[in-house]
């Protein structure tokens, strides 16, 4: 590759606590790496597990969740919720490939603009680091994969019925 | 998403709009460039850049647009929506489109204010861009649900905001209600003497506002009460209230105090609280003359009918009103508000965490709260400046900044102790004939008529020292010194370091927020900012503002200020909580979820996640139901919904997948 590879990062942040952070760091004129996307939902509990997972197939090198701190919640325990679901997420992602800072959940609270700016710099530089995800190209290889291996198995078989388990 | 899906054969016809902000943005973003490639987006029938956006002619260009182009969505990039969601959607509204057809890019805070890197900061634009486009096709029309509003207000904290806030809001015909933790309202302002820069009596200005708030028909007083619980929502607040006990009677109490003196302890022996600790009360005890309500209390911690049950009860005795009664208990009140002014106030620096001025180790050294309290006439010296052993001082230190402008402490300006310090020196100086000393950073006096002030202390006599001192120690080195406290500072000004030798020292401690900010802010559902103040909606704009709707705040509980300012403050906060009122009804963000029956199972995944139980099964058809008046829109129910069918308005399925993939299409 002789392009630099630029990490794309998808955000979802809630727009109580970590949109209005990231508003203050804009109005602070705090600087930080163009790589992060951000798109808002009214609460970090909004964001279904499949939006991350659209997200990384889509092409996402990372994807960054931001909530209001435990407790702080505007909406009580939305964001305990998210915690549950994304612990989940997490584990389903590692059986994927998809680990080690690619998928990060943080509780940014309005006033800590300069921490949307720590964390989007961070995760930008760590997921730069780990080189592009490209799960959609993945996707098809393992397709093709899956198709060989079908075509192996129904070849070499014998012509009883077989039953796929899907 | 399938009946959604339908309908995009045909695209609707999108505008697209971006503002340059002078050069807020177009400094930064190749605005020229973003407004071609949306143009080139399908579906996008007008792609506009311009000046300012949100200016009379922008709006106007985009309601003309909408009526010329027969534009179905419209889509701008600007600032966040936080400041001009609502403008948009007007401007929406009047060129004849739903206003909920409309989706705002922050290209502002979140883009150009925040990137150096122009490209890359340009081609993000574009990203963003064409996720709104494309999220904007799946928008409904909608509308704002409108609920009427309660006219009764609670205000919460009984200082001069508090104070302040009843008076305006009751004068204006509201009912309020005013909560006040404390045994009478007054807050710190009825701890001071004077009160800069004009040196009028503290008490003489604050006391008959006080009177006022008791007497005043429109206000209900609960001191010695604190707000337990908060639900609801703005407009439609119930507020659970717990009213402590005094165990005196507050209907039939006329503050006659006769009970004070009939207590079985003859001498007061316990520390009074109110002035610092530094005189005594009895267990039977009035704050101050002028306490409001004038009503007893008793101090669960020493009275001894309270503590044994084997007192003579000599107090209740006297009472010929007969309000004294020992089996109070604590009990709870609820009550329905619209707005609410929270004015809790600030807490005094603890001295004790600059363990170098020896706060606690020497019995000279004082907090300014303290003076405050011994050069008040009706204080526990009745004014006299003497010394904890009744001497009187020859010399005083005042040590500015004392918990401000400190990497170790707190690193905010408290703004008003330079101000309270250069007024003790000069009441410190009226009431005994001392030497004052003031050791300060930077003498910072902005106010109508503050740099005067600091102007006529200059030529009292008061020497200025700049420098913050090291430490205070009671290590003589001279003679002069023996038994007394020194002040060891570097001079900034003169370049060397000196040794000042007084007899008492003022540590001017600075403005905190309260110890239980935290709990109180959750209680109430708005934010702290990093160091603990309430957290404005907008720090110019909406100064009295939180980002609950409804909820404003008013005082030290923002920040440090004075009282001019604090007032101010307090009579903006009442302004919006009436304009509130006054309208009648407010419209909330139709972003509630909803479910589409036909795709319920019935599973009742999403009921016990709701946290205002707006969920219910209908049992006979197995279908989930949502009361719109009870949810809030936070959308964790349609995010656990496994089959998809609950759709939260504003962020539905399609209208998310559609910005994840226009944010990451190529």
């Amino acid at each position: 590759m002789t392009e630099k590879f630029e990490p794309r990062i998808v955000a979802f942040f809630c727009n109580w606590c970590t949109y209005t952070a990231a508003d203050l760091a804009g109005v602070s004129r705090l600087k930080y790496a163009p790589n992060v996307s951000v798109i808002r939902v009214m609460c970090s509990g909004r964001v279904d597990p499949q939006f991350v997972l659209d997200a990384f197939a889509r092409g996402a090198d990372g994807v960054l969740l931001g909530g209001c701190h435990p407790g702080d919640c505007h909406y009580a325990e939305g964001n305990y919720k998210t915690l549950r679901r994304m612990r989940m997420l997490e584990r389903l992602l590692k059986g994927m490939g998809i680990y080690d800072g690619r998928f990060r959940l943080e509780w940014i609270s309005g006033a800590e603009g300069e921490k949307v700016k720590t964390v989007i710099n961070e995760m930008t530089e760590k997921v730069r680091a780990l080189g592009p995800l490209d799960l959609p190209g993945k996707t098809l290889e393992w397709d093709k994969e899956l198709e060989e291996l079908e075509a192996h198995v129904n070849k070499s078989a014998p012509k009883e019925e077989v039953v796929h388990a899907r | 998403m399938s009946d959604n899906k339908k309908k995009q054969d045909v695209l609707p016809r999108v505008g697209f709009y971006i503002c340059h902000c002078g050069t807020n943005i177009a400094g930064t973003i190749n605005v020229a460039e973003v407004q071609k490639y949306v143009a080139g987006l399908p579906g996008v029938a007008v792609s506009r850049d311009y000046k300012y956006m949100c200016s009379d002619p922008g709006q106007e260009m985009i309601a003309q647009d909408i009526k010329e182009h027969k534009l179905e969505r419209l889509v701008v990039a600007a600032c966040s929506p936080n400041l001009h969601e609502e403008t948009f959607r007007k401007a929406a509204a009047k060129g004849g489109l739903n206003p909920f057809f409309f989706q705002m890019v922050n290209i502002r805070e979140h883009a150009s204010w925040v990137h150096t890197d122009k490209i890359a900061a340009t081609l993000k634009v574009m990203d963003l861009s064409r996720a709104a486009v494309a999220r904007v096709r799946y928008h409904h029309a909608l509308d704002k649900k409108r609920v009427p509003v309660d006219p009764n207000v609670l205000v919460v904290g009984g200082g001069i905001a508090g104070i302040h806030a009843a008076l305006t809001l009751a004068n204006a015909g509201k009912q309020v209600t005013l909560v006040e933790r404390e045994a009478t309202i007054g807050g710190h302002m009825a701890l001071f003497d004077k009160t800069f820069p004009t040196l009028d009596c503290a008490a003489c200005i604050l006391t008959p506002k006080m009177s006022a708030v008791k007497s005043h028909p429109n206000i209900r007083l609960w001191s010695y009460s604190e707000v337990e619980k908060v639900e609801g929502y703005v407009g439609n607040y119930k507020v659970k209230v717990k009213r402590k006990p005094r165990y005196v009677n507050e209907d039939l109490c006329v503050g006659c105090m006769e009970c004070i003196d009939a207590c079985v302890f003859k001498e007061a022996k316990f520390p009074d609280k109110f002035n610092q600790g530094l005189g005594k009360r009895k267990p039977v005890y009035i704050d101050f003359p002028q306490a409001t309500p004038k009503v007893v209390l008793l101090d669960p911690e020493t009275c001894i009918q309270l503590k044994t049950g084997k007192c003579k009860k000599s107090c209740a005795e006297v009472c010929d009103r007969k309000a004294f009664d020992f089996t109070q208990k604590e009990k709870f009140e609820e009550i329905q508000v619209g707005a609410i002014v929270l004015a809790t106030g600030f807490k005094a620096y603890d001295a004790k965490r600059d363990p170098q001025y020896g706060y606690g180790k020497y019995p000279g050294v004082y907090t300014s709260l303290e003076i405050e309290r011994l050069v008040n006439a009706s204080g526990p010296t009745s004014g006299e400046v003497v010394l904890r052993d009744g001497k009187k001082p020859k010399a005083v230190g005042i040590v500015h900044c004392v918990g401000s402008r400190d990497a170790k402490s707190n690193k905010w300006c408290s703004r008003v102790c330079c101000m309270y310090s250069l007024k003790l020196a000069h009441l410190i100086k009226e009431h005994s004939d001392a030497e004052v000393y003031n050791f300060y950073i930077d003498m910072r006096t902005p106010g109508k008529g503050y740099e005067e002030f600091y102007d006529k202390l200059l030529s009292e006599g008061v020497h200025f020292i700049r420098g913050r001192v090291a430490d205070v120690t009671d290590w003589a080195m001279t003679p002069e010194e023996e038994g007394r406290l020194v002040m060891r500072v570097e001079d900034t000004l003169a370049g060397f370091v000196r040794r000042i030798p007084v007899d008492m020292v003022v540590l001017s401690t600075g403005l905190e927020p309260q110890a239980d900010a935290q709990e109180v802010r959750r209680r109430f559902n708005i934010g702290c900012g990093s160091e603990g103040f309430f957290q404005e909606r907008h720090p110019k704009l909406a100064p009295v503002n939180t980002f609950t709707d409804g909820i404003y705040i008013a005082g030290a509980c923002q920040a440090p200020r004075d009282i001019p300012d604090t007032v101010a403050q307090a009579g903006a906060a009442a302004a919006e909580a009436l304009a509130l009122i006054d309208a009648g009804f407010v419209e909330l963000e139709p972003n509630t979820s909803h479910v589409v029956e036909d795709e319920c199972s019935g599973c009742k995944t999403c009921v016990p996640l709701c946290p205002y139980s707006a969920i219910t099964v209908e049992e006979e058809k197995k279908k989930a139901i949502i009361n719109e008046v009870l949810c809030k829109g936070c959308g964790v129910c349609a995010a656990a919904c496994p089959s998809g069918s609950i759709r939260q308005n504003l962020f539905e399925d399609d209208e998310i997948f559609s910005e994840i993939e226009g944010v990451l299409a190529k």
